[in-house]
């Protein structure tokens, strides 16, 4: 899995809260059996004109020129809830999304983004506002810096530090494959199996 | 010490605590459905990986197959047939039990699970999908999770998961006649926002919770995840083991016994202490209808449409803000501060997992008997399971609907959510039974209002948006 260590970007503003993954990928844009293919259906609803459609949608923040490039988003709380849908995840790595920045996450979105690569960083709502503010001057100069062994965001002259999980920034950090590092623990996992079997036979 | 109903279920599942910050918790069976599962079987495939336990693993063919009759693995969403073979075919290599397009046991897998018996009180239940919560109602530990971390249960036979907080929200009093199990969630999410549980395991208590069946108990668990909670659960009660026992994956014999034994302790402790707790009352509780894009857009039948200038001088800012209510209602197209009641719809949709069980049919066909669906709307029921559907015809109501003018199908999550194949029309305004009224989530640019079975008869009835408490047959007043 790609590491994550610092990363510096143009930062894309959506600021309205509860963006779900409906909205992040469309279930119609999920065409096929594959993790591939699902950055051009990236917020399709909101970046083409039509339904199924490919003709932009200027006013759309990811196709405004000044937002080129973008590699970080700026939203609101409860971002990637709804549908548990690793497309979502998908469709952002691939079109090029590394960070998104949001007060809060849909829980099972900020797990599906920790398995891919991709961070899922909390800071308030203040906080989010007065970057997205900074970075609207002029966004392709203005870029956030984040830096996520030392835990902090640094915009305009100020540092903000986030929270996140030890063992979410150790899999993001090292690029760690969760099933290999789970399999290190087998003899455990075994053990309890057959623990279980024995205690709770209805089970099995 | 005292614990709470997820505190047992966690403990008796947790193999090691503090892996890398998280836990890791033993998986007793999986689900896997052809939208989500053909994608962790064939990447599993890829790496070269093996299912660690088969015979807890499931599947089904739900969200892309159509449900007209005599279908076939051809979809009307296109491609969705490599969904469907992909899906068959690493079941097979896998070894791994499917119900697939022709079983008679076929259906929405929160439909199927329980209704097969495989959701049991005390089991830890995931499935790729967001509303696995709804198995919670018999007392399962079910939530919903990514293909990454299906592939990880399949393999591993365990998740590695951050220890939710606990919530208990009690449903205190008595539902009124007309008013359901939808209406006590939606309620909920409306009083309290979308994000209101987000980081707790919910548990669902009270005394209008222990009067429901478990099939409303469902509809209550199915919208956990709306409410962004881990999961929600109800304690298993005599009205869980009467409605388990016999059903084909439940334990037989003097395994029940056992059974059945342990799942009476599973209950929360009386002095158990939970992080947060919220109380609603059921004694004056409405219908309930959403009138905007997020669940938490509910309102009252007798309320109306707010008025986003209202949210600036709200005490609560929290929950949403002018301009998401502006943009909310010029998606819905409604005017602001008019009476919900009395808006006119283009569909009825009864289906999907959260309300198309067997009792959801019946009250629906109760208020539906003898009555006519407004000239113009178009209404379609579409069964939970090929079970439902069965024991519907058998009662009788498949008539009933067709008499009304709806549409009858066969199973699957149909115009719950829009994949790209059959969809409800642009801008149409949809009454449904689901649980997601996202911008376009039943169609491009389709307005859904989420309520409840009752609802959403009645209002096929009016043409309009309406208190179906009014069109209540004898039985159910
Ligand atoms: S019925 Fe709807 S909500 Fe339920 S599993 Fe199917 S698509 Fe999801």
């Amino acid at each position: 899995m790609e590491k994550f260590e610092q990363h510096e970007g143009v930062a894309a503003p959506i600021l309205r809260g509860n963006v779900d993954t409906d909205a992040i990928i469309p279930s119609r844009e999920m065409k096929r059996v594959s993790k591939l293919g699902l950055g051009e259906g990236l917020f399709a609803g909101w970046r083409y004109r039509e339904i199924g459609g490919r003709e932009v949608n200027p006013d759309f923040v990811l196709n405004r020129p000044e937002y080129a490039g973008a590699s970080i988003l700026l939203s609101g709380s409860n971002f990637g809830c709804g549908s548990s849908r690793e497309h979502a995840v998908w469709a952002l790595k691939e079109y090029g999304i590394r960070a998104v920045i949001a007060p809060s996450f849909g829980a099972i979105f900020a797990n599906n983004c920790i398995r891919n690569g991709l961070l899922p960083l909390e800071l308030a709502e203040q906080a989010i506002a007065a970057i997205a503010a900074w970075v609207a001057e002029a966004p392709q100069a203005n870029q956030p810096l984040i830096d996520l062994p030392g835990q902090s965001v640094e915009a305009n002259g100020q540092r903000y530090v986030f929270d996140i999980e030890a063992g979410a920034k150790r899999m993001l950090v090292e690029g760690l494959d969760a099933i290999a590092l789970t399999q290190t623990h087998w003899p455990v996992i075994e053990q309890f199996h057959e623990q279980r079997k024995h205690k709770y036979p209805w089970v099995y | 010490m005292a614990l709470t109903l997820f505190e047992k279920l966690w403990q008796e599942h947790l193999v090691e605590s503090s892996v890398d910050g998280d836990d890791l918790i033993y998986i007793d069976r999986i689900f896997l459905h052809e939208r989500t599962g053909s994608i962790a079987l064939s990447s599993l495939a890829a790496d070269g990986r093996k299912v660690f336990y088969p015979e807890h693993v499931f599947c089904v063919m739900d969200h892309i197959v159509d449900t007209y009759p005599d279908r076939t693995d051809d979809t009307t969403m296109p491609s969705g047939r490599d969904f469907i073979v992909a899906t068959r075919e690493g079941a097979r290599e896998a070894g791994l039990t499917l119900f697939d397009l022709d079983d008679p046991r076929q259906g929405i897998v929160h439909v199927v699970s329980p209704e097969q018996g495989i959701a049991q009180p005390g089991l830890t239940l995931v499935c790729p999908d967001s509303h696995t919560c709804t198995q919670g109602a018999l007392g399962a530990l079910a939530w919903g999770i990514g293909s990454s971390e299906a592939e990880h249960a399949l393999v591993t036979k365990t998740l590695r998961v951050k220890r939710p907080g606990t919530m208990r929200v009690r449903f205190e009093g008595e539902l009124a006649p007309g008013v359901t199990a939808k209406d006590m969630i939606l309620h909920l999410i409306g009083r309290y926002g979308a994000g209101g549980a987000s980081g707790y395991a919910m548990e669902f208590a009270g005394s209008a919770v222990e009067a429901l069946d478990i099939e409303g108990r469902m509809t209550l668990c199915n919208m956990a995840v709306e409410f962004s909670a881990f999961t929600g659960l109800v304690a298993p009660d005599s009205k869980t083991i009467e409605y388990l026992r016999g059903r084909p994956y439940a334990p037989q014999g003097e395994q029940w016994d056992l059974a059945e034994a342990h799942w009476r302790g599973l209950v929360s402790d009386p002095d158990a202490v939970f992080d947060k707790e919220l109380v609603i009352d059921c004694d004056t509780l409405e219908p309930q209808v959403t009138w905007g894009t997020s669940p938490q857009h509910t309102v009252a039948i007798s309320g109306s449409v707010p008025v986003p200038r209202d949210a600036d001088n709200a005490d609560d800012k929290s929950s949403a803000t002018r301009q998401e209510l502006e943009r909310a209602l010029q998606y819905i197209g409604l005017e602001q501060g008019v009476p919900l009641q009395g808006n006119a719809i283009d569909c009825a949709f009864i289906g999907s997992c959260t309300n198309a069980r067997i009792s959801d049919l019946r009250l629906a066909a109760a208020i539906l008997r003898g009555k006519q669906v407004k000239k113009g709307v178009r209404a379609i029921c579409v069964p939970g399971s090929m079970i439902v559907k069965a024991q519907a015809e058998a009662e009788g109501l498949d008539r009933i609907f067709t008499d009304a003018g709806f549409e009858w199908r066969s199973s699957g999550c149909s115009m719950c959510f829009y994949a790209g194949g059959e969809h409800f029309g642009e801008r149409e305004r949809v009454i449904s039974t689901t649980n997601r009224n996202f911008e376009s989530r039943q169609g491009p640019q389709t307005r859904t209002h989420l309520a409840s079975p009752a609802t959403v008869a009645a209002s096929a009835i009016a043409g309009a948006i309406v208190d179906p408490r009014g069109y209540l047959p004898e039985e159910y007043r």
